[in-house]
């Protein structure tokens, strides 16, 4: 589904990226984990198109089509996801009114027309069961005044109605108190799906308790430098990340 | 043509309008057009030399062959400008043709109170205007002296102590183009007693391709305890010219709020004054301006705290694409007698074109120790941010930068007291804004 291949980018002529090769295959979840600077954010930022970040060489592509020259909304419409880290807060723009847009633009973009409003409420009603979120919520502006814990469930929410192939979760479980993060895992993992991929990015074990991935990568330097099975995860949580330092040092 | 010529026009036009005025020419009113229009004479049209018009050259906008008085009545159908008025509502219409007031358009009432025009006011209530008129904009401002030398018609609104008018007044200004270009110069009386309280809508809409100047001098009464909301929806053509000056006097724990929303027309200039002169007066302000292309807006504001214990707050946003060129001054006077003033004014802009331009300046003259005044003014672009994340949700970078645009200017819109109104402002954001989707909800 999503293929990374030498992946080289750099900001402001800073490399932060140094050749990543990562493959996710269809209905996979895998784990990016890595200490701080290790380029977690920025490979996701990356993927999703963010235009800050000038792409050195590599390749990247979704589902066979290259993702390189697509805008970010294009990128949206093909089915990419990212939960972002630190969600933006948008005065003025209600949830509603933002979703609203996002879905319809999404139908647009597949020659569908806008849905009709009552459909469109009973979805919205429909996915804040699902992450337990009371009605008040649709009228509020987008993340303003939002703690952490809903500034991240406002982001699975849009998830579980744009329904993605491919869901980037960038530091989800960052700025989460144990509580909010259950909640928001658990929402996670009602999406979980043999057609969805998803991206967990994370600096601690901690969430992949929760939604357990298949895969986990380790991220340094901009790099991948070790990839296993969840059992990594727990090696990880024991041995922290200073064994990479090592590691780099043998090289 | 030169500068020169509009004004060698309009002394000629004085003449004209002398001569059908008659024996009006002998009444108290009319010494007050002559003095007006010898003002006018001297001072002539301002120049980018003076102070309050150093980025509004008014230059290419007097040049013109501008026909000064419609010589007849142009038959226009409800339909032709029903998409101008607020047609969910029932409201009062006072509605005016290239400067001729169109009986045939208009809903009007002399029950309760008088909603009609300045023509009409003459007739009925001479003494009301002999009371009023030029009593708050006085002719010092060679412009308004201009208006003032040719006033003889205009909205006429007098509301009776303790009356509310329950349903809001839309004033219009067309210009059919017929004619050629045209310049008008209508002039509004709005009187509100002891508690009384009114919402007036105003536009100016040219229909054709002529161009058109507007030269608009409004007074403004607003007796102890009343309440007024005055909304100014400039959306005109791209060939049209509006000078707009409304001044406005408060007496006791009267509060009037001006709102000015600012979409099409070539160049608009407003000019808002108020003086406060009643203890526990209030008055608000806000505005929106939505400018692309080579429009250019000019917003000058004062606020004259004569009396204690008053309030002034002022909320100004502006949005500035393309090359246009946005211009706020606000001026605050605190005079020595005005403690316990509290006074806030904000101003803020984004500018989206490269070429667009914004020149903001707060003026703040305090006479007085004990005020609490506050100014704040902004500059800048959209965040960039916020972008990125409307658009990794789906949303295309245009219709991204409505909504973060749309944003901007809820707050404003946020304040306008009709929810019809709120509205129409939205779908006239949007519009201006080239997305096909509702901004609000």
């Amino acid at each position: 589904m999503l293929k990374i291949q030498g992946l080289k980018a750099s900001i402001d002529g800073q490399p932060i990226l140094n050749g990543i090769d990562l493959e996710i295959g269809r209905g996979e979840v895998h784990a990016i984990m890595g200490p701080n600077g290790s380029g977690k954010s920025t490979l996701s930022n990356v993927i999703a198109g963010r235009e800050d970040y000038e792409i050195e060489s590599g390749s990247l592509e979704f589902e066979g089509t290259d993702l390189m020259e697509l805008a970010p909304e294009e990128r949206a419409h093909l089915g990419l996801f990212l939960s972002f880290q630190y969600p933006v807060e948008i005065p003025g723009v209600s949830v509603t009114n933002f979703v609203k847009t996002a879905i319809n633009q999404h139908r647009k973009a597949k020659g569908l027309e806008p849905m009709e409003a009552k459909d469109m409420l009973r979805l919205m009603r429909e996915k804040m069961e699902l992450l337990g979120m009371d009605k008040g919520f649709l009228s509020r502006s987008l993340n303003e005044g939002f703690s952490g814990g809903e500034k991240k469930r406002n982001e699975i929410f849009q998830m579980a109605l744009l329904e993605p192939k491919l869901a980037i979760l960038d530091e989800t479980d960052s700025g989460l108190d144990i509580d909010a993060l259950r909640i928001v895992a658990e929402g996670v993992n009602a999406l979980r799906s043999p057609e969805r991929s998803i991206l967990v990015i994370t600096h601690y074990q901690r969430l992949l308790e929760y939604i357990q991935p298949d895969f986990i990568h380790v991220l340094h330097k901009g790099r991948i430098v070790k990839s296993g099975d969840k059992g990594l995860a727990l090696e990880l949580e024991k041995r922290g990340y200073d064994w990479l330092k090592e590691k780099e040092a043998e090289v | 043509m030169s500068m020169d010529s509009l004004k060698d026009r309009l002394q000629s036009s004085f003449i004209v309008f002398e001569n059908e005025l008659k024996e009006e020419t002998r009444s108290p009113l009319h010494s007050i057009r002559r003095q007006a229009m010898k003002r006018f004479e001297a001072q002539g049209f301002p120049s980018v030399k003076l102070e309050d018009w150093k980025y509004t050259n008014l230059k290419p906008i007097v040049k013109g062959d501008y026909t000064v008085f419609a010589d007849r009545e142009q038959g226009l159908e409800f339909s032709e400008i029903k998409r101008f008025f607020l047609n969910e509502l029932d409201t009062y219409k006072i509605v005016f043709v290239d400067g001729r007031y169109s009986s045939w358009l208009s809903s009007t009432t002399h029950q309760n109170y008088d909603i009609c025009t300045f023509s009409a006011g003459l007739r009925r209530h001479r003494s009301v205007i002999d009371a009023y008129f030029s009593k708050a904009a006085w002719g010092e401002r060679s412009l308004v002296a201009l208006n003032t030398a040719f006033a003889r018609e205009g909205a006429f609104v007098r509301i009776p102590a303790g009356k509310v008018v329950e349903k809001p007044i839309e004033v219009m200004h067309i210009s059919t183009g017929s004619i050629g270009d045209s310049m008008n110069q209508p002039r509004g009386l709005i009187v509100l007693e002891e508690g009384a309280e009114a919402t007036l809508i105003e536009r100016h809409q040219n229909l054709g391709n002529a161009r058109v100047l507007t030269n608009s001098v409004t007074e403004v009464f607003a007796g102890a305890g009343s309440h007024f909301h005055y909304l100014k929806i400039q959306n005109d053509s791209p060939t049209t010219a509006l000078i707009d000056h409304t001044s406005i006097v408060q007496e006791r724990d009267s509060r009037v709020d001006v709102g000015t929303f600012v979409f099409g027309g070539r160049f608009v200039r407003n000019e808002l004054e108020f003086k406060l002169e009643g203890p526990g007066a209030n008055a608000g302000m806000i505005g929106l301006s939505l400018v692309d292309a080579d429009q250019f807006v000019d917003h000058h504001t004062g606020v004259d705290h004569v009396a204690p214990h008053c309030q002034s707050d002022e909320l100004y946003k502006g949005v500035y694409d393309g090359k246009s060129q946005g211009v706020f001054n606000g001026r605050i006077m605190v005079r020595p007698g005005a403690q316990k003033t509290n006074a806030f004014q904000q101003n803020h802009n984004v500018l989206l074109g490269e070429k667009a331009t914004v020149d903001t300046k707060p003026q703040l003259e305090i006479f007085a120790d004990d005020v609490k005044c506050s100014h704040g003014c902004t500059i800048g672009q959209l965040d960039e941010d916020a972008l990125f994340y409307l658009r990794s949700r789906g949303i295309p970078a245009h219709e991204a930068q409505a909504l973060l645009l749309y944003a901007f200017g809820e707050e404003i819109i946020a304040k306008v007291p009709l929810p019809e109104l709120r509205q129409r402002l939205s779908r006239l954001m949007a519009r201006k804004l080239n997305v096909d989707f509702e901004l609000s909800l």
